[in-house]
């Protein structure tokens, strides 16, 4: 069955557009409203990110976004309580480090993200050899579970990995950390390349993508993007309606190019 | 049939372990696991690291039995002389074999993190010697309270990087270590400093100290005609622990591995995973990492390697705790009455052996002193003056 973040997705490739999901911090000052400033202005789902002591995978903004967001008090459970009141007419998925589930446990992690109204996860540290446990508890609630793809995966690796993903395909976009980049990293492309053709599924380019022209320039290949730095960076430099503008501004670059 | 685990593909020591890194991190370590098994298979590498560790880190490294502690403690105590190898810990031993991995491997690079400094002398020693380029992440509290190490690492030719997240200790290093290897997999090894992190790491840095309780072993019998009857060392990460329990873990001996009160992975954690394994971790009711205190930069962390959890899980291994109080004497005890300025770390053990030694009355006790002092003396200095 597929479920409410891969349908909507779709909806966006099948009238001939490109997705965009931005990334929002989780407890960050202006964090309700900035995800509804990103409903509002295109896209197409939100991932929320749950902060946690040791974000392996994030750069430096994320980072402090996060450690601010924890600072103020914010728990998993803080979250969710917030995101079940939410009501934007668009899915949402929830970024977190694996031991936010583990701790939790599985099956109540994904009951509780099930409840919230959460349609999909993506847990970076949790590569597939890791993730038969969580994602049979995600499959038995719902909750569609988001895997990476990495510019290092030789080929034989690409297929199984995009066979166990839901939602969508999380392409990463270079060799590193999430942060903003001058420019889109050649691997963006290529690997977005390398993964639609393993694959039926939505393939979203995700890391490294920093402005409206980078999120063209991959999306010439892939279905669309996932923007996380540089979505924080204007909700820390500029709240919720420089988020809200800076979709826009995306959005209506993604809908001005001829695919 | 032996208790120690060979882990399989999965990483495991029963449920701990494993390898929870970012997909873009897993061929890396799958590469890693392969190049280990297939060079600690070939005996010309076998015989290229023994040659280093004898002609260059000073091994076989000496048993000292302390006959003025062990009249004053009513045991019988050993200590296995770690400190006196070449950069003045047991270290030594784990990155003179990742070095030689890595440029088996063909990588041009290294990363380390560190926390006493320790790790990271030995790791910019190494680079030194393999002619590898070398990074050492280190918390900035930790920067500042072991200047000279940092200084050290600097004269070996390698780039300190003091790092602001988090809780700026070893930690937060390991976070930066891993985030720069994302970024730089393809030409750079991460030399990890402990029987921590993603499969195959804790594995292969605990056969790479292997040889300090094979040594051990092999003393104790030549002095003593049998087994120690307790062997203690102190853990963070727990890379000097897994080295000489790794002699002894078939024997009859008792296993002591001790911990910081402010950093008792072992003791106070749950598991949890971080840093690619599932071990036993200080974390809260929500699962974030607790940040670890303790007067020992080298044992400031919130996890433990997850060979010592499933041993501790087991019943094979204790993990008892001592206080910075109980280390601050027992620095000055070993100093006094052996003439051996002990790493503040391997005080944690002498500190357990000074309140439990009653207990242990005409016991053999062999106790790895894995560190020298000399790096803890400035801060000891103003401990010890604020204590007037």
């Amino acid at each position: 069955m597929t479920g409410r973040l891969e349908t909507a997705l779709r909806a966006r490739i099948d009238g001939g557009g490109k997705c965009l999901v931005p990334y929002i911090t989780g407890g960050y000052p202006g964090w309700v409203e900035s995800i509804r400033a990103c409903a509002a202005n295109g896209a197409d789902a939100v991932e929320i990110g749950i902060p946690f002591s040791d974000p392996v995978m994030d750069g430096p903004i994320i980072q402090q976004a996060s450690q601010v967001s924890l600072d103020a008090g914010t728990t998993p459970i803080s979250i969710l309580q917030e995101v079940r009141t939410l009501d934007v007419g668009i899915p949402l998925a929830v970024m977190c480090y694996y031991n936010t589930v583990f701790h939790a446990g599985e099956k109540r992690f994904a009951s509780d993200l099930a409840a919230a109204g959460v349609s999909a996860a993506i847990i970076p540290d949790l590569p597939l050899e890791e993730s038969t446990d969580w994602t049979a508890a995600a499959d038995a609630a719902g909750i569609e579970t988001v895997m990476l793809a990495a510019p290092t995966a030789p080929d034989e690796r690409l297929p199984r990995v995009t066979e166990r993903a839901r939602g969508f395909v999380y392409s990463v976009g270079l060799l590193g950390v999430t942060g903003e980049r001058t420019s889109l990293a050649g691997t963006a492309t290529a690997l977005a390349a390398r993964v639609k053709k393993v694959t039926e599924k939505p393939v979203l380019v995700g890391v490294g993508v920093s402005n409206a022209e980078q999120a063209v320039e991959a999306s010439r290949v892939a279905d669309g993007v996932i923007m996380g730095a540089s979505v924080v960076r204007r909700m820390i430099e500029g709240g919720p309606d420089a988020v809200g503008a800076y979709v826009r501004e995306v959005r209506e670059a993604l809908d001005s190019t001829a695919w | 049939m032996s208790i120690m685990v060979t882990p399989g593909a999965d990483g495991r020591f029963g449920e701990f372990g494993g390898r929870f890194v970012p997909e873009t991190l897993i061929p890396a370590c799958q590469e890693l696991e392969a190049a280990f098994n297939d060079a600690w298979a070939d005996p010309s590498f076998r015989k290229e690291l023994d040659e280093v560790l004898h002609e260059y880190a000073g091994r076989p490294s000496n048993i000292t039995e302390c006959h003025n502690l062990s009249e004053q403690l009513g045991i019988r105590l050993i200590l296995k002389r770690e400190d006196l190898n070449h950069t003045g810990s047991h270290k030594i031993n784990n990155v003179i074999g990742q070095t030689l991995l890595a440029k088996r491997m063909g990588k041009k690079r290294i990363v380390a993190e560190t926390g006493a400094g320790q790790h990271g002398v030995a790791s910019a020693t190494a680079a030194a010697l393999m002619g590898l380029d070398c990074k050492v992440y280190m918390g900035a509290v930790d920067v500042a309270r072991q200047e000279l190490n940092v200084f050290r690492m600097k004269l070996l030719g390698s780039d300190v990087e003091a790092v602001i997240s988090g809780s700026q200790t070893l930690k937060d290093a390991v976070n930066e270590a891993m985030r720069d290897w994302v970024a730089t997999v393809e030409s750079t090894h991460y030399c990890l400093g402990s029987v921590m992190g993603p499969h195959p790491y804790p594995y292969m840095v605990r056969q790479f100290h292997r040889v300090i309780g094979d040594e051990a072993y092999a003393q104790c019998n030549d002095l003593l005609g049998t087994n120690p009857d307790v062997v203690v060392a102190c853990v963070g990460g727990g890379s000097n622990a897994m080295g000489i329990f790794s002699g002894f873990i078939d024997t009859s001996a008792r296993l002591i591995g001790v911990e910081p009160a402010g950093g008792a992975a072992v003791g106070r954690g749950q598991p949890g995973v971080v840093h690619g394994m599932k071990s036993y971790l200080m974390q809260d009711e929500y699962g974030q990492v607790q940040e670890a205190h303790s007067i020992s930069a080298g044992l400031d962390y919130p996890g433990v390697g997850p060979e010592h959890s499933y041993l501790a899980s087991i019943g094979r291994t204790e993990y008892p705790t001592v206080t910075d109080d109980e280390v601050i004497n027992a620095f000055q005890v070993m100093s006094r009455a052996e003439g051996i300025i002990p790493a503040l770390e391997c005080a944690h053990a002498m500190a357990w052996i000074i309140r439990e030694a009653h207990t242990m009355k005409g016991k053999t006790v062999l106790m790895n002193l894995s560190g020298r002092g000399d790096k803890d003396v400035g801060q000891m200095m103003g401990i010890l003056d604020g204590l007037k």
